[in-house]
C-alpha cells in the first residue's frame, strides 16, 4: 500500500495549506467582525439613478408592500 | 477619496446560465434514457446507445456540465458583487466558458464511442484531462485575480468556499488522472488494483465534497440571504462551518471501500471521519434554515425560497445518510445496491438541482431588469420537481433494501434463497416508477425554461451593470500606512502575461508525474500464482472497459458468507496487482464477475454460454436486463496498439518478459483459435479474430489463477 503515504501527504499538505490560510486570515482581521459582513451582502452597489423602476423595487432593502407578479 | 464607478460583467453570467439550462436538460434526458434501459433492454439498440456507455455520459453531463456550469454561473455573478469588482479579465472569462463547453462536447462525443478510462466520474481520457486542468487554472487565475483587485476588504464566507473548491478539485483531479498514454485516446492508470481503487475513491468522494458540496454552500451563503432579504443566521457559525467542513471531508474517502481488500485501519479511518462530518454538514444546513427565522411566511408565496428550503433539507438528509452508509454494518447491506443510487439522487436532484433552479430564477430577472414572468409557474415547477424526487427516491430505497436483503437471505438448509435473476425480477417495477420520477423532474426543467424565456423576452439585458464603491487601496493605505505598494499590481495589469506564466508553471507541474511513479513501483501482498494478462485477455479487458461493463458488474467479493456462497472465494489485494485500472465497480445491477474463471467455480460459465449470453442475454437468462452485444461477434479485434499496450504495462511494472510485445500477437492468435475451437464444438461459428473471443478470454481469466495459490499460499510483503 505504497500509495497511502502519497494520499496522506496530499491530504495533509492540503490541510496545512488551509491551516496557514486560516492563521493568515485571523491575523489579517478577516474574522474580527462577525456581524456586519452578513448584513453588508444585502446591499447593492448600483447607483440609484441608473436603475429602472423594477430594479429599484427589487433591490430595495425596505420591506415593500406585497405585489403579485405577472401570471 | 472618491467613489469609483465600475461595471459588473453580466454577459459571462448569462453565457454560463444558458449552458446550465442546455446541459441540464441533456444530462437529465440521458439519465431518463438509461433508467428506462434498466427495464426495457431493447432500448440498448446500438453500441453507442448501451447502458454501459451512456451511464458515464449521464453522470458526467449532470455533474460537470449541468452542476459545473451552474457553479460558474453563481460564482461569476456573486464573486463580482461580493468583491465589488468586475471579473479580473474578460478574456479569461471567455476562455473559461468556451474551454469548459468544448470539454463537455468532447465528453459527449468520446463516452458513447466507448473511449473511457473506466474510473467513475473520471472516465474522460487523458487529452481531455489535460484540457480540464488548463481550463481549471484559467478559472483560478480569473478568480484570484478578481480577489486581488477587489474593493471590499473582507472576503465573504461564500468566497472561502469557492477558494477551497478550486484548490481541492485541482489537486484531486491531477492525482487521480495519472495515466500512461498508449495512444491519443487510450491510456492506463499508473496505479494498479487496490491502490488504484483507493486513489479513485479518494477522488470520487472528494469530488462529491468539493464539486457538489462546497461550491453550493458558498452559493447558498450568498444567494439565500439575498433571496430572503435578511442576513445569514450566524456569520460566526458560517466560519466554524467552513473550517471544520474542509478539514474533515478529505479523510472520509475510504468509506467507499469497506470490506474490500483495503487495509482495515484505512477503512476505519474513513468511517470515523465520515461520522464526524455530520456536525459541520448539519451546522451548515441549520445556518441556512435558521436564516429564515421569522420569515417563514415568505416561503408560502415565494417559489425560490421553497426550492432553497427543500434543497437544504435534501442536503441535510443526504449528509446524515452518508455517515450512516459509511457504518460497516449498514454498508454491508447497502453497498452495490440501489440504496446508493437513491442517496446520490436525493443530494443531486434535491440539493444541487434545487439550488441551481432558485439561483437561475433569481439572477435572470435581475440581469434583465424585470420580474420573473410567472411566480405561479415557478411554484408549479417546484411541486413537479419535488414529486419527481419522491417518485425517484422512494422506489430506489425499496429497490436497494430488497436487493441488499435478498442477496443475503438463506433458506432453512443454509443455501441462498434467491438466485441473482430473482432479485432483478423483484425490483423491475420499481425501476419503472423511478423513471416516472425522473420524467417529472425533467418536465419541471422545461417549465422553468419556458418561464425564463418569457422573462427574458419581457426584460432588457444589462450587459454591463454599473456599480459604485470606494477603492480598497485608498482605504487600506489609510489604515496600515507605510506598507510598500502591492506586488501584485504588476500582474493585475497583465492578465495575458499571467496566463502564460501560469501555463509554464502547470507544465512544470507535469514533472510531478515522477512522484507517483516512485510510489507505485511496489509489490502489495503478491500471490505467486497470479499471472499477468495474456495478450488476448488484455485486449478483452479493454473491450470490457470500452463497453462499460464495470457500470453494472462488480469485481470484488466481500468476505460474507452470502457472497462467498454465491460467487466463491472472497477477494484479496494480491489478485489485482496487474489491474491498470482496477475494475471493482460500485454497483451490482448484474452479478459479480471476479470468480468467472475460477476452475470449477460457482459462476464459471463455458465459452458457449458466454457467446449465447452476449448475443442475447434473455436466451440464457430469462428476465435479464442486460443489453445484447451482437456486434462483439461481428467486429474484428483491433491489434494495432497491442505492442504498445504490452510495453506500457511493462513500464507500469507488469512483468512481461523483455521483447514479449513482439511475440504477443502470435500468442493472442493461438488463444483465440482455442476458444473459437471450443465454440465450434458447441455449434457456434465465430470469426477467429472477433472481439467476442477476447472478452470471453478475459472473463475466463478472472479468478483463474487464484486456486493454485491456495495450495502453495506464498504471500510476501
Amino acid at each position: 500500500m505504497n500509495i497511502l503515504p502519497l494520499l496522506i501527504l496530499c491530504s495533509l499538505s492540503l490541510g496545512l495549506v488551509f491551516l496557514a490560510v486560516f492563521f493568515w486570515w485571523v491575523k489579517s482581521g478577516q474574522h474580527e467582525d462577525l456581524v456586519t459582513p452578513g448584513m453588508r451582502v444585502l446591499f447593492d452597489d448600483m447607483p440609484h439613478e441608473t436603475m429602472n423602476e423594477q430594479t429599484k423595487e427589487m433591490t430595495s432593502i425596505e420591506p415593500k408592500p406585497q405585489t403579485t407578479t405577472h401570471e | 477619496m472618491n467613489k469609483e464607478t465600475f461595471f459588473y460583467d453580466n454577459r459571462i453570467v448569462r453565457a454560463f446560465a444558458w449552458a446550465t439550462l442546455l446541459w441540464g436538460a441533456v444530462g437529465m434526458l440521458v439519465g431518463l434514457i438509461v433508467s428506462m434501459q434498466l427495464f426495457l433492454p431493447e432500448l440498448n439498440f446500438a453500441s453507442w446507445h448501451t447502458f454501459g456507455r451512456l451511464r458515464p455520459l449521464h453522470t458526467n453531463a449532470v455533474i460537470f456540465a449541468f452542476v459545473g456550469n451552474a457553479i460558474f454561473t453563481g460564482v461569476y455573478y456573486s464573486l463580482q458583487r461580493l468583491l465589488k469588482a468586475r471579473m479580473f479579465s474578460d478574456v479569461l472569462s471567455r476562455v473559461h466558458f468556451w474551454g469548459w463547453q468544448l470539454i463537455i462536447v468532447s465528453a459527449a462525443l468520446t463516452l458513447p464511442l466507448g473511449i473511457s478510462t473506466s474510473k467513475e466520474y473520471a472516465e474522460l481520457e487523458w487529452p481531455i484531462d489535460i484540457a480540464i486542468t488548463l481550463i481549471w487554472v484559467v478559472f483560478g487565475l480569473n478568480m484570484f485575480g478578481t480577489i486581488l483587485k477587489r474593493r471590499e476588504k473582507h472576503i465573504y464566507v461564500g468566497i472561502w468556499f469557492y477558494i477551497a473548491t478550486w484548490v481541492t478539485v485541482a489537486m484531486l483531479h491531477i492525482v487521480n488522472s495519472f495515466e500512461l498514454p498508449v495512444s491519443f485516446l487510450k491510456s492506463y492508470s499508473v496505479y494498479a488494483g487496490v491502490q488504484d481503487a483507493l486513489v479513485q475513491w479518494w477522488y470520487g468522494h472528494n469530488a462529491v465534497a468539493f464539486f457538489l458540496t462546497t461550491p453550493f454552500l458558498g452559493l447558498m451563503y450568498y444567494f439565500m440571504p439575498k433571496m430572503a432579504n435578511r442576513p445569514v443566521y450566524s456569520y460566526k457559525l458560517s466560519i466554524i462551518h467552513f473550517w471544520s467542513l474542509i478539514f474533515i471531508y478529505i479523510w472520509a474517502g475510504p468509506h467507499h471501500l469497506l470490506y474490500s481488500s483495503l487495509p482495515d485501519w484505512a477503512q476505519t479511518l474513513g468511517v470515523v471521519f465520515s461520522i464526524m462530518l455530520i456536525a459541520p454538514s448539519w451546522g451548515g444546513m441549520l445556518n441556512g434554515l435558521l436564516t429564515l427565522r421569522g420569515a417563514w411566511d415568505k416561503v408560502r408565496e415565494d417559489a425560490l425560497l421553497k426550492f432553497i428550503v427543500v434543497g437544504l433539507v435534501a442536503y441535510g438528509m443526504a449528509t446524515f445518510e452518508g455517515p450512516l452508509l459509511s457504518l460497516k454494518n449498514v454498508n454491508a447491506i447497502a453497498h452495490f445496491t440501489d440504496w446508493v443510487v437513491a442517496h446520490v439522487h436525493v443530494g443531486g436532484l434535491g440539493w444541487n438541482g434545487f439550488l441551481t433552479f432558485a439561483i437561475l430564477y433569481w439572477i435572470i430577472p435581475r440581469m434583465w431588469q424585470t420580474k420573473l414572468y410567472s411566480n405561479r409557474l415557478a411554484n408549479m415547477h417546484f411541486w413537479i420537481a419535488t414529486l419527481g424526487i419522491l417518485f425517484y427516491a422512494v422506489p430506489m430505497y425499496f429497490s436497494g433494501f430488497s436487493q441488499g436483503f435478498m442477496w443475503k437471505e438463506f433458506d432453512a438448509d443454509g443455501n441462498l434463497k434467491y438466485n441473482f435473476l430473482e432479485t432483478v425480477e423483484r425490483i423491475k417495477f420499481l425501476y419503472v416508477l423511478r423513471s416516472f420520477g425522473g420524467l417529472l423532474y425533467l418536465s419541471g426543467v422545461f417549465v422553468m425554461v419556458y418561464n425564463i424565456m418569457k422573462t427574458v423576452k419581457q426584460g432588457s439585458f444589462l450587459a454591463n451593470e454599473p456599480a459604485e464603491a470606494y477603492p480598497l487601496k485608498a482605504a487600506e493605505t489609510a489604515e496600515d500606512h507605510g506598507k510598500p505598494a502591492y506586488w501584485h499590481k504588476w500582474i493585475e495589469s497583465r492578465p495575458m502575461t499571467m496566463l502564460v506564466f501560469s501555463l509554464i508553471l502547470v507544465s512544470l507541474g507535469g514533472l510531478v508525474q515522477l512522484v507517483p511513479m516512485i510510489f507505485v513501483k511496489e509489490q502489495v501482498k503478491t500471490i505467486s500464482s497470479i499471472k499477468p494478462y495474456a495478450p488476448l485477455e488484455l485486449e478483452g479487458r479493454d473491450i470490457y472497459i470500452r463497453e462499460g461493463c464495470n457500470n453494472c458488474h462488480s469485481q470484488l467479493v466481500r468476505p460474507f458468507r452470502s457472497e462467498t456462497k454465491r460467487y466463491g472465494e472472497y477477494s484479496k489485494s494480491g489478485e489485482y496487482v496487474y489491474d491498470h485500472p482496477f475494475l471493482w465497480g460500485s454497483k451490482r445491477t448484474g452479478p459479480d464477475l471476479v470468480r468467472g474463471g475460477e476452475p470449477g467455480g460457482k459462476v464459471n460459465r463455458g465459452a458457449a454460454w458466454h457467446y449465447a449470453h452476449m448475443m442475447n442475454p434473455r436466451v440464457t437468462s430469462p428476465g435479464s436486463i442486460m443489453p445484447a452485444y451482437p456486434w462483439l461477434a461481428e467486429q474484428e479485434l483491433d491489434l494495432s496498439l497491442l505492442e504498445k499496450k504490452i510495453s506500457a504495462m511493462r513500464t507500469l511494472g507488469v512483468p512481461y518478459a523483455p521483447g514479449y510485445e513482439k511475440e504477443a500477437a502470435a500468442d493472442l492468435k493461438k488463444q483465440a483459435e482455442e476458444i473459437a475451437g471450443t465454440l465450434k464444438k458447441d455449434g457456434y461459428k465465430v470469426k477467429p479474430n472477433s472481439e467476442m473471443l477476447a472478452l470471453i478470454a478475459y472473463l475466463h481469466k478472472l479468478g483463474r489463477d487464484l486456486k493454485p495459490a491456495e495450495a502453495a499460499a506464498s504471500t510476501q510483503q
